[in-house]
């Protein structure tokens, strides 16, 4: 007993001494995952994904411009309180302290936001968090590109009103939201009401507590209010039991639209056939028919380091956490690229993500053509392009595909609430909102 | 030999009734105020201070609170993160609205307040006891995150449902908001915690106290020999809450800086603070402390020693430390049913004759 406890002790002292004998300069890249609590069923696989491309680009290129890049994992659990924990034991890890956060859980994101604005983080929140981050001008630490729920929220409206043969047509008609009742859930309630007034359908909300394994009450209701058209906000194990609720009332799912969080092959397997015809928000390509994900598969897996299962590359919380390594990395590059040094911070980082410029001939060098839409982040806008396209799930093939061009969101309704909600927060926190030339 | 009150002669009743009445507890309790206040400042640094200890001091304090209701006065709760939300929005309401009374004063009323509405969820004590009692709390944990939940004015009709802790500076020094520094953070938390947990140590040994105990032990025995079950009861509930409203507030405005009510303040809170006085010992103010500590710290330190020491990977490190404290809780309340304070006392009787046991 008392050897073991030595053997501990001494363990922990000589931690710093070999994280001290490194020698070349290295990245640390934290990763918030959660792989246990009821929404590690699609915590594990966006992990996986970030994880493998940063990991290939360590084996295939020796990191980001020679640069090793160290991954440190931290579970939170998606819970808050561990959600702080790592990021007050990864913030200032490694050589380089941690370059970009990224929370993978709106409610991590609200906690963090003004803490990596003190502590000089960027905050890399892709396709969720605050909306209002989008505002660059107030949320100079906050990227939340390339599109936010709002903009999500006004393209299913417009997706909506076309098939229901113009906009005009949406008078009257009936969109319920089933959202997790949290900060994430609530996101896109504000813009649904807005757009519920512009366009004069009827909008009803149905919340769905943590964890979300209980939907009987929720999906009665719609069975009796018979809405048109149904909205999800969920994650975790809320989709899949929501999916198998809407297939039991027999929902018509092609009238069903989750946000991009709801569209996972976890969330509609379980339901099997029913599920067909599902639809979801989404930003990137499913599938790992790319030559990333080759080399992925050539450098990593073949080599045994791989962190999931080999046959689950491609799915498409999988590439989720594959574009996000992806424009960090990028954005990492940028940053040395400006300062003319491997050696960067956070500080520095920022100013990568604020200059990051990815379009379609810089995909396809990065072995992913037509993979994401062309990203361009300005100073003061850290949405980026905003557009979102659907996706939808064919049962039979048990595939992803998507079925629609990128749509525009309806900037009229998203920018006056961007501008409210964003000087509301600059008012609350005395802070006065940087001049972007 | 060394813990030894032999020749230690108390000359009046005021001695005689010292809050601590053994000289060798006194030198204790005084090293421990001089480690908290001067030495670990100095020693730690910000993750300590921010992700360990003051998650340690502020559990304490609920611990404290609900100790003083299910393990002195006997009645169980099961309402503690729904009175801890309480707190966290009284303050946060009072922060927004009177931000001009200084941040001390507001978490006192906001404890006030938590005290208000734990007296009233207490009423149904009078008729109904034990595992009743714990489903009629358990009723004022779900009323009370639904409602904060619910109803915009509590979270100033944000979009999102969020509070987030405006920057208050106390004497100068910024001690909520991003900008706060640990030090002043920790110095603040471990104040209230130090004062309120003398207070509690004071009341619990005195009438008040001795009232509860008596309702707690029998409370027939108790009402024949005039203890009044109103009065005992719906004042323990009253400090309780008074307590828990307190480490609510901390907890949001200087440890999470902003709070969701439904993940922040939800049944597993509850759970989590009972546990914390089971296993540290009910009906003693030691207890709340060793039981937090358990249940904060312990998870903390196993997490770090198996990913960062044996680079364990992330998601076996979480079970294993789901697995290992489940393990410590069971074996801990098969040795000793009555907590880690239990083994403390135990201790300090061998300490009186050791070294020489005969």
């Amino acid at each position: 007993m008392r050897s073991l406890s030595r053997t501990i002790v001494a363990a922990i002292l000589a931690l710093p001494l070999l994280s001290g004998v490194a020698s070349a300069y290295e990245l640390t890249l934290p990763s918030f995952d959660y792989r246990t609590g009821p929404y590690a069923p699609n915590g594990i696989p966006f992990a996986n994904g970030y994880g493998d491309y940063l990991n290939m680009l360590n084996e295939r290129d020796g990191g980001i411009n020679g640069a090793k890049i160290k991954l440190t994992p931290c579970e939170t659990a998606y819970n808050t309180k561990r959600g702080v924990e790592c990021y007050e034991s990864t913030k200032a890890s490694g050589d380089s302290g941690a370059l970009v956060i990224q929370p993978l859980s709106t409610g991590i994101t609200y906690q963090l936001i003004p803490k990596a604005s003190v502590d000089k983080i960027p905050v890399f929140s892709m396709g969720y968090g605050r909306t209002s981050a989008a505002n660059g001008k107030i949320f100079p630490w906050i990227f939340n590109f390339p599109a936010t729920y709002w903009s999500q929220a006004t393209v299913f409206v417009k997706y909506i009103g076309e098939q229901e043969g113009g906009m005009d047509k949406l008078k009257g008609k009936k969109i319920a939201l089933v959202y997790h009742n949290s900060a994430y859930g609530k996101e896109p309630i504000r813009t649904l009401e807005s757009a519920a007034k512009k366009f004069g359908f009827e909008f009803l909300a149905l919340p769905v507590d943590h964890p979300g394994q209980e939907q009987k009450a929720t999906w009665l209701q719609i069975r009796k209010e018979r809405p048109d058209w149904v909205l999800m906000w969920g994650w975790g194990v809320m989709n899949q039991v929501a999916i198998k609720e809407a297939a039991s009332i027999r929902y018509p799912m092609d009238h069903f639209i989750g946000v991009w969080w709801s569209g996972s092959e976890n969330d509609v397997l379980p339901a099997g056939e029913a599920a067909d015809g599902y639809l979801s928000g989404a930003f990137h390509q499913p599938g790992d028919n790319f030559p990333a994900h080759d080399d992925i598969k050539k450098y990593v897996y073949d080599k045994g380091k791989g962190l999931g299962d080999r046959d689950r590359i491609g799915e498409v919380l999988y590439n989720r956490g594959l574009v996000a390594a992806m424009w960090t990395s990028e954005a990492i590059r940028k940053a040395m690229e400006i300062h003319g040094t491997n050696e960067v911070r956070g500080v520095q980082v920022r100013d990568g993500f604020e200059a990051l410029d990815v379009d379609e001939a810089r995909l396809k060098e990065l072995g992913l053509p037509g993979f994401t839409i062309p990203v361009k982040i300005t100073c003061e806008n850290h949405e980026g392009p905003g557009k979102v396209a659907l996706q939808q799930w064919d049962a039979k093939a048990k595939k992803w595909s998507i079925v629609t061009d990128f749509y525009e969101p309806l900037r009229d309704i998203t920018g006056p609430l961007i501008a409210e909600d964003s000087a509301q927060y600059a008012k609350e926190n005395s802070i006065v909102p940087r001049i972007c030339n | 030999m060394f813990y030894r009150e032999t020749g230690q002669f108390k000359a009046s009743y005021q001695d005689d009734q010292a809050l601590f009445p053994i000289d060798q507890d006194r030198y204790v309790i005084f090293a421990v105020l001089f480690i908290t206040f001067a030495v670990v400042p100095m020693l730690l640094n910000q993750y300590w201070l921010n992700a360990i200890l003051l998650p340690f001091l502020i559990y304490s304090l609920a611990a404290l609170g609900l100790n003083i209701l299910t393990g002195y006065c006997g009645q169980l709760s099961l309402g503690t993160g729904g009175f801890m939300a309480v707190g966290a929005f009284s303050v946060y309401k009072l922060m927004v609205a009177f931000p001009e009374l200084g941040f001390i004063p507001l978490v006192i009323i906001s404890g006030f307040i938590t005290a208000a509405v734990g007296t009233l969820f207490g009423l149904p004590s009078l008729r109904i006891k034990g595992f009743y009692l714990a489903v009629a709390t358990l009723a004022a944990q779900f009323f009370l995150i639904w409602l904060f939940n619910k109803v915009g004015w509590f979270f100033n009709y944000n979009a999102t449902g969020m509070i987030t802790s405006p920057p208050m500076t106390l004497f100068g020094v910024i001690i909520t908001g991003p900008e706060a520094s640990p030090v002043a953070k920790y110095y603040l938390v471990a104040g209230f915690v130090a004062v309120f947990a003398l207070l509690a140590k004071n009341i619990a040994r005195g009438r008040i106290g001795r009232n509860w105990m008596a309702i707690r032990d029998m409370d027939i025995a108790a009402e024949l020999i005039g203890v009044r079950p109103l009065v005992a009861k719906l004042s323990a509930f009253a400090v309780s809450s008074f307590y828990i409203g307190m480490a609510g507030a901390l907890y949001f405005a200087v440890w999470l800086g902003s709070a969701e009510p439904t993940e922040a303040f939800d049944i597993n809170q509850s759970f989590l603070v009972l546990f914390m006085i089971i296993i540290g010992g009910l009906g003693s103010v030691l207890g709340s402390f060793l039981g937090a500590a358990f249940l904060v710290v312990m998870p903390i330190m196993l997490k770090n020693i198996l990913v960062d020491g044996f680079g364990t990977n992330t998601a076996l490190a979480a079970h294993i430390e789901i697995i290992t404290v489940g393990i410590l809780i069971i074996g801990f309340l098969i040795v000793e049913p009555h907590g880690l304070a239990r083994l403390w006392r135990i201790a300090k009787e061998k300490l009186r004759l050791w070294p020489f046991p005969y």
